[in-house]
């Protein structure tokens, strides 16, 4: 049978022929029954049964061919949607450890892992300032596993900021950036950047002491903005006050309180993992455009520079 | 030497990413930089031997004719991959059954806490906050390292080292990158996390945390050393600081720009706006360890004093 991608066309027409008048066919009520018919369909299912990825049921899920052919391989990896991110096929040398220290890897496995852990906690969690501790509290004393999930996203989390780091430093130390991968470097800067918030946002929601006091020392630092901060150079010129500059705004109010707890709770849930996310996806599609992963590649001399051309 | 308390902050379960930080962020660098120097020796020798470079496939990693130069992803990276997030899930678990997230008291905003900190990985523009003012330590620096971070590829001309380890080949942005993430970055965050205590004072470790503790030290600005007194010459003497430390300091960087015929061979490729882009962040990423030495040798507040901003 040659693999197609989708129908093969190939109905089934060795049906068993009943005529209804054959030897052992009786008529009941009105509906032929004949034993020997429905033997050898039962023969046929049997033979199925044996050969699993030979029925249609397997052949519509898996589409391919799953043996150990070089084509079916690459078919494996590029017509499944988790695995198509990858290429067919990478350099011998970039599977190993010490090229790309998985970093960037892991970093994704970390924010997927603080995905998951994240949406069982919201199933928890309100963020009002009568609940959101009481459910921390909640979660580590009755919920089953409760204590477990909150350890784990919070650890998850700061793995992932140490990870992401690294990964920027390798990438750097490889330079990896340098042309034609520029313009994916700074797409990671944003991604570290947003990768911070995420977590800092994530600190006020237990509305503790140490996460009020920390977001409390981190939006003071707003007050002090050139400008738009009530602060700040230049703040009070431009007419900023402690009820309408950006430490206002991100706040919803002058003071850390129930405002601040609603929108820390937005922009943790909702909006920066989605702009994370987005990134994420056009972080991998350029890594897969500008040509894989940069390396190990050959080495160059410094006689083989060639002189720049400019426009 | 108080055991107790170091024991106390070491094992406090949010600082161990940076207790982790401490070995972790050496080894690799370490793990990067013997890559980069066994490549390193490879270069000299085909730099050397013309022939061997034109024959080599010029890389460390072993290689025979014959041998194809891709592998497929399935099973070689996938499995790398799968490996990976095994290991990264049975850390975070062992680690999540073993340590408990903190959690503090209720938000309490009359009950400050003292020290009270940022999440680790700001702690590090915390510590900044004691030698600038919230402006330039909470606002400036950080949109100038983001900034900074994003256009390193746009303003590093060197064409070499491009997808492989090298330490020869690009020894200037290797030893700035290592300047600005290792000495100042992660060592201002563990500073921020392991020494700094009640006050935010200077408590080496093994000393008690003593939350009577009372510093005096006069830090006196800079005009006031001098013997200025009224302000248009104070601001215009404080100028004049500041321009005189970016020349001298731009001066100093361009004798590093173009200590080697190389780079100077690098220089030459790059346009007017590149150079002087680099060295404005490289000044003012120079200015951090410059004003802290000034405050910590010389007690100095601030350099410029001006009606609307003091530096
Ligand atoms: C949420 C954060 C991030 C995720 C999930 C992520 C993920 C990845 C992955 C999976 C790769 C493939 C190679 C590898 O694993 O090393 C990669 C490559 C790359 N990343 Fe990231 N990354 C992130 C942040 C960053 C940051 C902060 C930077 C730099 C500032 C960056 C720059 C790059 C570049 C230039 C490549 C191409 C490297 C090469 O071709 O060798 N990424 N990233």
């Amino acid at each position: 049978m040659d693999e197609t991608n989708g129908s093969k066309g190939n109905v089934k027409t060795a049906a068993p022929k009943t005529d209804g008048n054959g030897n052992g066919a009786r008529t009941i009520l009105g509906v032929t029954v004949d034993p020997d018919a429905i033997k050898q369909k039962a023969e046929l299912d049997l033979k199925a049964a044996r050969q699993p990825t030979k029925t249609d049921v397997y052949q519509s899920i898996f589409r391919v061919k799953h043996d150990e052919t070089p084509r079916s391989r690459t078919l494996g990896v590029l017509s499944n949607v988790f695995l198509h991110l990858h290429p067919a096929k990478v350099n011998r040398d970039a599977v190993r450890f010490n090229f790309t220290w998985g970093m960037g890897g892991i970093t994704f496995y970390l924010f997927w892992v603080l995905t998951w852990t994240g949406v069982l906690l919201m199933f928890y969690y309100h963020p009002t300032k009568v609940q959101a501790f009481r459910d921390i509290l909640y979660l580590e004393h009755d919920v089953p596993f409760g204590k477990l999930l909150r350890n784990m996203h919070r650890w998850a989390a700061h793995a992932m900021v140490l990870t992401v780091q690294l990964h920027m430093f390798r990438v750097f130390l490889t330079g990896s950036y340098k042309k034609p991968r520029q313009f994916n470097w700074s797409i990671g800067v944003i991604l570290l950047v947003l990768t911070l918030l995420l977590s800092f946002t994530g600190y006020l929601l237990p509305d503790d002491q140490l996460g009020f006091w920390a977001v409390t020392v981190g939006t003071n630092m707003a007050r002090a903005t050139p400008m738009l901060g009530h602060e700040g150079p230049f703040g009070p010129q431009f007419g900023m006050t402690n009820y309408n500059d950006v430490r206002f705004a991100l706040l919803g109010g002058s003071i850390v309180d129930a405002n601040a707890l609603l929108r820390a709770y937005i922009w943790h849930c909702i909006a920066i993992p989605g702009f994370a996310a987005t990134f994420m996806i056009v972080h991998f599609w350029r890594v897969r455009k500008d040509g894989g992963i940069s390396g190990p590649a050959p080495m160059a001399l410094e006689k083989e520079i060639k002189p720049l051309r400019r426009r | 030497m108080d055991w107790h308390q170091l024991w106390t902050i070491v094992s406090l379960p949010d600082n161990i990413p940076i207790v982790g930080m401490i070995f972790i962020l050496p080894f690799f660098t370490w793990y990067g930089l013997r890559q980069a120097f066994a490549n390193d020796r490879l270069i000299d020798r085909l730099e050397a031997d013309p022939d061997l470079a034109k024959t080599h496939h010029r890389k460390v990693e072993p290689f025979q004719k014959g041998w194809a130069r891709e592998l497929h992803v399935w099973p070689y990276l996938l499995r790398m991959e799968f490996l990976a997030a095994v290991i990264v899930t049975v850390i975070l678990m062992v680690w999540s059954i073993a340590l408990d997230a903190p959690l503090e008291e209720p938000a309490n905003p009359s009950l400050t806490m003292n020290p009270s900190k940022a999440p680790w990985y700001f702690l590090g523009l915390q510590e900044m906050l004691v030698y600038f003012d919230p402006w330039i330590a909470g606002v400036l620096m950080p949109t100038l390292i983001i900034i900074g971070l994003i256009v390193i590829p746009y303003i590093d001309e060197n064409p070499l080292g491009n997808g492989y380890y090298t330490f020869r080949q690009r020894k200037f942005a290797i030893w700035t990158f290592i300047f600005g993430f290792i000495i100042l970055w992660s060592t201002m965050i563990v500073i921020g996390t392991l020494i700094r205590g009640p006050g935010w004072m200077w408590f080496w470790p093994g000393m008690t945390w003593d939350h009577n503790r009372v510093i005096f030290e006069i830090n006196r600005d800079l005009h006031e050393i001098v013997g200025i007194t009224s302000q248009p010459w104070i601001g215009l003497f404080g100028g004049a600081v500041v321009g005189g430390f970016f020349a001298v300091s731009g001066y100093a960087c361009h004798r590093l720009i173009t200590a080697t015929a190389f780079s100077r061979k690098i220089l030459e490729r790059m346009t007017l706006a590149q150079y002087v882009i680099m060295q404005a962040l490289l000044i003012i990423m120079l200015s951090l360890p410059v004003k802290i030495a000034a405050r910590l040798l010389f007690r100095v507040k601030y350099v410029w004093v001006t009606p609307w901003f003091n530096i």
